[in-house]
């Protein structure tokens, strides 16, 4: 999770940027999934041999957080395909001092 | 580069063979969710899937005159209206907003449909939506000439 | 004991895959690297007995979103290698919070605790309804469509918007104005 959070802040790029967000987000997925295990459960698909089952109430949360995790990722890269085709780069730096020398 | 790709026979046979498997695989999943693992999210990326696969190996264009890009919209909304119209339909049937009960004389079939209707609409949402994702991604140009 | 070593496995590969992912400048192994990382979290939960989660991060993490990575990343110039923005401030954030975290983490119930409070309130209730009345045995379908209908309804709507902001974004005439920054390179 800490990994997710250093790209996020430390490398200049923004697709890495983004991966370390989509890195952050899976780091919290595990938690809450591991939070709804039970030991000796198996997984909550209901039969008539077996009587102990994970909790699948963080399934159902998590199950629909990973698509819109995926779709605002996506949208993310939009957003930097737009970046690269007004500046004519990606590392923040570098667009950084564009801006700059334009507001002279 | 496009051309070049699809010029190669085994990358387009093999995807030829593998687009009906796909969607089948698509549907049962779908449509079993119930009974196993799986669910309207699952299915539509998996229905998405052999799209992208069709119009990656074939050619962009091809791709669109399969699904045209304004169905492909179209069919977005149909989704989110078909769960939301759900809701509706049982407020007509003097249920509560996305209370499946009263769809069917018996309560317990009743949810059975609404689940399934619901379902359905989730995974046609997903599959336009990652489809648009990809044709749009895929068509945006970088550069202006 | 086993679960807890192939647990230990796992999370010990992610980690390993995220220190590459830090140390890796070029883009496609970048968007490689994603891709194993996802998968690497869908055995995870396998392990952990969410079977529906695990085929969901399958297809949706390491398919869709590393084709769509792919896409973005062909069309970008290949990532540089800068140095590190704000590494000192970060180094000092990451450690400071991971320190409140471990703090927490001895609050927390066992792992895999059936009596742990989050098993006890409405979840029996839950697998109970859907053996009695439902006659579903998926319970997480049961709950994603049933019990939780305005949740997924509202995910739902998130994800038909978040398509409609890539489409608006990429493929919109309005926004292919003229690009001030690169023409004034060019002179």
């Amino acid at each position: 999770m800490m990994g997710g959070l250093f790209i996020i802040i430390t490398s200049q790029n923004y697709l890495k940027k983004i991966v370390g967000l989509a890195i952050f987000q899976t780091a919290v997925f595990v938690f809450f999934v591991s939070l709804a295990k039970v030991l000796d459960g198996t997984a909550p698909i209901l039969t008539k041999s077996l009587s102990v089952y994970s909790n699948p109430l963080p399934h159902v949360l998590i199950l629909t957080a990973i698509v819109v995790g995926v779709a605002t990722s996506a949208l993310g890269l939009a957003l930097v395909l737009q970046i690269y085709k007004n500046y004519g780069t990606i590392e923040e730096k570098e667009i950084e001092n564009l801006e700059l020398k334009s507001d002279k | 580069m496009r051309d070049k790709i699809s010029s190669s026979p085994v990358l387009s046979v093999v995807s030829k063979v593998l687009f009906a498997p796909i969607i089948i695989f698509g549907l049962y999943v779908q449509f079993h969710g119930d009974y196993g693992p799986g669910g309207g999210f699952q299915a539509g990326v998996i229905v998405a899937a052999a799209f992208i696969l069709y119009s990656m190996i074939f050619g962009l264009a091809k791709g669109e005159t399969l699904v045209p890009v304004m169905v492909n919209r179209y069919l977005m909304c149909v989704g989110v209206l078909l769960y939301a119209g759900v809701g509706i339909l049982s407020i007509f049937l003097d249920g509560m907003y996305l209370d499946y009960n009263v769809l069917s004389t018996n309560p317990s079939s009743g949810q059975h449909i609404g689940i399934i209707l619901v379902e359905l609409g989730v995974g046609i949402t997903v599959a336009t939506v990652m489809i648009a994702l990809y044709h749009s991604f895929a068509s945006f140009k970088v550069s202006h000439e | 004991m086993n679960f807890l070593l192939i647990n230990f496995f796992l999370i010990s590969l992610l980690l390993i895959t995220t220190f590459f992912i830090f140390k890796s400048t070029s883009l496609i192994g970048i968007v490689a690297l994603t891709g194993a990382f996802t998968l690497l979290c869908s055995a995870i939960y396998v392990n952990l007995d969410a079977v529906d989660v695990a085929f969901t991060e399958a297809a949706v993490g390491s398919g869709i979103s590393t084709i769509l990575m792919v896409m973005a990343a062909a069309k970008l110039p290949e990532g540089k290698k800068n140095k590190l923005i704000n590494l000192f401030p970060s180094i000092i954030l990451a450690i400071s919070i991971s320190l409140v975290l471990i703090l927490i983490i001895s609050n927390l119930p066992l792992l895999g605790d059936p009596n742990a409070p989050i098993h006890l309130h409405v979840v029996p209730e839950y697998i109970k309804e859907s053996k009695d009345f439902f006659h579903i045995p998926n319970v997480v379908t049961n709950i994603l469509a049933s019990y939780r209908g305005f949740d997924t309804l509202g995910e739902t709507i998130v994800i038909f918007t978040a398509g409609l902001g890539v489409i608006v974004l990429l493929t919109s005439n309005t926004l292919n104005r003229k690009t001030k920054f690169k023409n004034k390179e060019k002179k």
